[in-house]
């Protein structure tokens, strides 16, 4: 139960939470290790933050249900960057402008085009550049 | 040596042996030239990519009182008028109205011509709105309406210029990021993109125009269409390799096809970051195995095929004519070419994923018996070159 897990996720923090320094609690209480991607607050004052944190299954289970506690909303699943399959035209051309290869040559015969989440660190470049728009942002 | 009519009987039998361009190099390299030539029908050759020279003629049928279009919109967006009353021509390239272009560079151009195409051909209802000064047959001035492609007469595809042969690599010589329709070109040469289909594409595979010429029929987009001229820029002049392909631009199409027969997933508008907008289309035309040097031309492979390195910081816009180099196609796909010792990555516009599935879907309806070749009509030119523009001073 000691071994430490990396595990990414979105939360969304509806008005008047934002200003909670919670991911200080994060680490000070709950000795996760956090790496912020992408967050931000919208002129409603509702905020978005893209993370990955790493700790210990415990830790990061009573993390998130001291998180929860703030009417914070988790998403681990649809994260802030979204490819869309069915508007992908496996051009490639995205390829050379993602950092980390989360979008990659899936197969090298067809040249089929495939998202890997777990690798994306939220750059935004792929939604810039994809003539085609099948990528795009939750915010 | 087989005949236009012999291929089609046997199509029409279902008994056609077609096979893709990407096939076909495996399969003669097993059976040999002359046993292929004799059991392979057709050849199946395809392209998925920006085509930027694209466009449609609507006709939207009368309105009681009748109208006489002068400037129209479809979705805001521009439409040519200068054709009878309610015939209009819609450009992949028009901007939406409005659009800030590149006034806060670079712009995004989210939505123009060939995002209307796009909805156009997947069913989606569009906004027309269209103004007239007016006359005694057509008094209305205005009018604003909802369509479908269903409610019009004909939307016909009419392509001044699709399946350039072989394209340019482009690169960045300058130092600054430049947005151009090869895409975003990072500086100091940090990235190149290409765009073409490379041994699947139709023209690569009949460098010669031996087989596609004005007549040819030509699966646009999932629509029967044809060859109706040689494509704007055609210049079937330029320097080849001994085995005869361009290592440049050289050939291309006009094509045209009735748009309710397409299919909306290889119809799609093209958003080009400090650029504007285009329509990509998938296309597919497939070679009559006539003889064994058509057959041969076939089997064209990418590492064949060679394209030119340009460079769009200063060279291509300033129309010096200057050739970096040349990289083939196999270098291309493996997504790094050496640039003059340089390793740079390289990213592809069009994409091998669609012209293949296009190939694909192009052998199975000639397979299936659905889908007869037509023996063009005229050929395209081999010998005439491309001119430029001249500026010049009005004679006194
Ligand atoms: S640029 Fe867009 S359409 Fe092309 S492969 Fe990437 S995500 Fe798909
Ligand atoms: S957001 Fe950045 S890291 Fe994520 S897929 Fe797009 S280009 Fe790659």
């Amino acid at each position: 139960m000691n071994e430490t897990v990396t595990k990414k996720m979105m939360l969304f923090f509806p008005r008047c939470e934002c200003e909670k320094p919670i991911i200080y609690h994060l680490v000070k209480d709950h000795n996760l290790v956090v790496n912020v991607y992408r967050a931000k607050v919208t002129p409603e004052e509702e905020g978005y933050l893209v993370l990955d944190v790493t700790g210990t299954e415990d830790d990061i289970e009573r993390a998130m249900a001291f998180v929860k506690t703030f009417n914070v909303t988790i998403n681990c699943t649809g994260k802030g960057v979204t490819w869309d399959e069915s508007r992908c035209t496996h051009c490639g051309y995205c390829i050379t402008h993602c950092p980390t290869d989360a979008l990659y040559i899936a197969d090298e015969a067809t040249r089929e085009v495939a998202f890997n989440e777990a690798d994306c660190i939220e750059c935004l470049a792929c939604i810039r550049v994809c003539p085609f728009g099948a990528c795009a942002s939750a915010f | 040596m087989k005949t236009y009519q012999q291929i089609n009987d046997r199509i029409e039998s279902g008994k056609a042996v077609v096979l893709t361009a990407d096939e076909i190099i495996g399969y003669v390299e097993k059976k040999g030239l002359a046993a292929a030539a004799e059991e392979v029908d057709v050849v199946t050759t395809a392209t998925f990519g920006p085509m930027c020279s694209s466009g449609c003629v609507l006709n939207f049928g009368h309105s009681k009182p009748k109208i006489r279009m002068s400037e129209a919109w479809v979705e805001d967006v521009l439409v040519y008028t200068g054709l009878a009353a309610v015939d209009v021509y819609l450009g992949a390239t028009q901007l939406r109205h409005a659009d800030p272009a590149n006034m806060y560079h670079p712009g995004e151009f989210r939505y123009g011509g060939g995002h209307v195409i796009e909805d156009l051909v997947a069913g989606k209802t569009l906004q027309l709105f269209a103004l007239s000064y007016g006359t005694d047959c057509y008094p209305r001035r205005e009018i604003r309406t909802y369509f479908t492609i269903e409610d019009l007469n004909q939307a016909t595809m009419v392509n001044p210029r699709n399946c350039y042969q072989n394209y340019n690599v482009a690169i960045n010589d300058s130092d600054k990021t430049i947005y151009t329709y090869m895409g975003l070109l990072e500086p100091n040469r940090r990235n190149a993109n290409y765009c073409s289909a490379g041994q699947l594409s139709p023209l690569l595979n009949d460098p010669y125009y031996e087989t596609i010429g004005m007549g040819t029929k030509v699966w646009l987009a999932g629509a029967h269409g044809h060859v109706y001229a040689e494509g704007t820029q055609h210049a079937g002049a330029v320097a080849r390799t001994p085995a005869g392909v361009p290592k440049g631009g050289a050939g291309t199409l006009a094509l045209t096809a009735d748009m309710k027969q397409m299919r909306p997933e290889v119809v799609r508008g093209v958003s080009l970051l400090g650029y504007g907008v285009s329509l990509a289309l998938g296309i597919g035309i497939p070679i009559p195995v006539l003889n064994e040097q058509i057959l041969k031309r076939t089997c064209v492979r990418d590492r064949d095929i060679l394209a030119p390195v340009v460079d769009y910081g200063t060279d291509y816009p300033q129309n010096t004519g200057r050739v970096i180099g040349h990289v083939n196609y196999e270098q291309l796909r493996s997504g790094r070419i050496k640039v003059e010792g340089k390793d740079v990555a390289v990213g592809s516009l069009s994409s091998y994923c669609k012209a293949l599935e296009t190939a694909n879907l192009l052998a199975d309806e000639i397979r299936a018996g659905d889908f007869q070749l037509a023996r063009p009509i005229a050929s395209l030119a081999k010998e005439n070159k491309m001119k430029p523009l001249v500026i010049r001073q009005k004679e006194p």
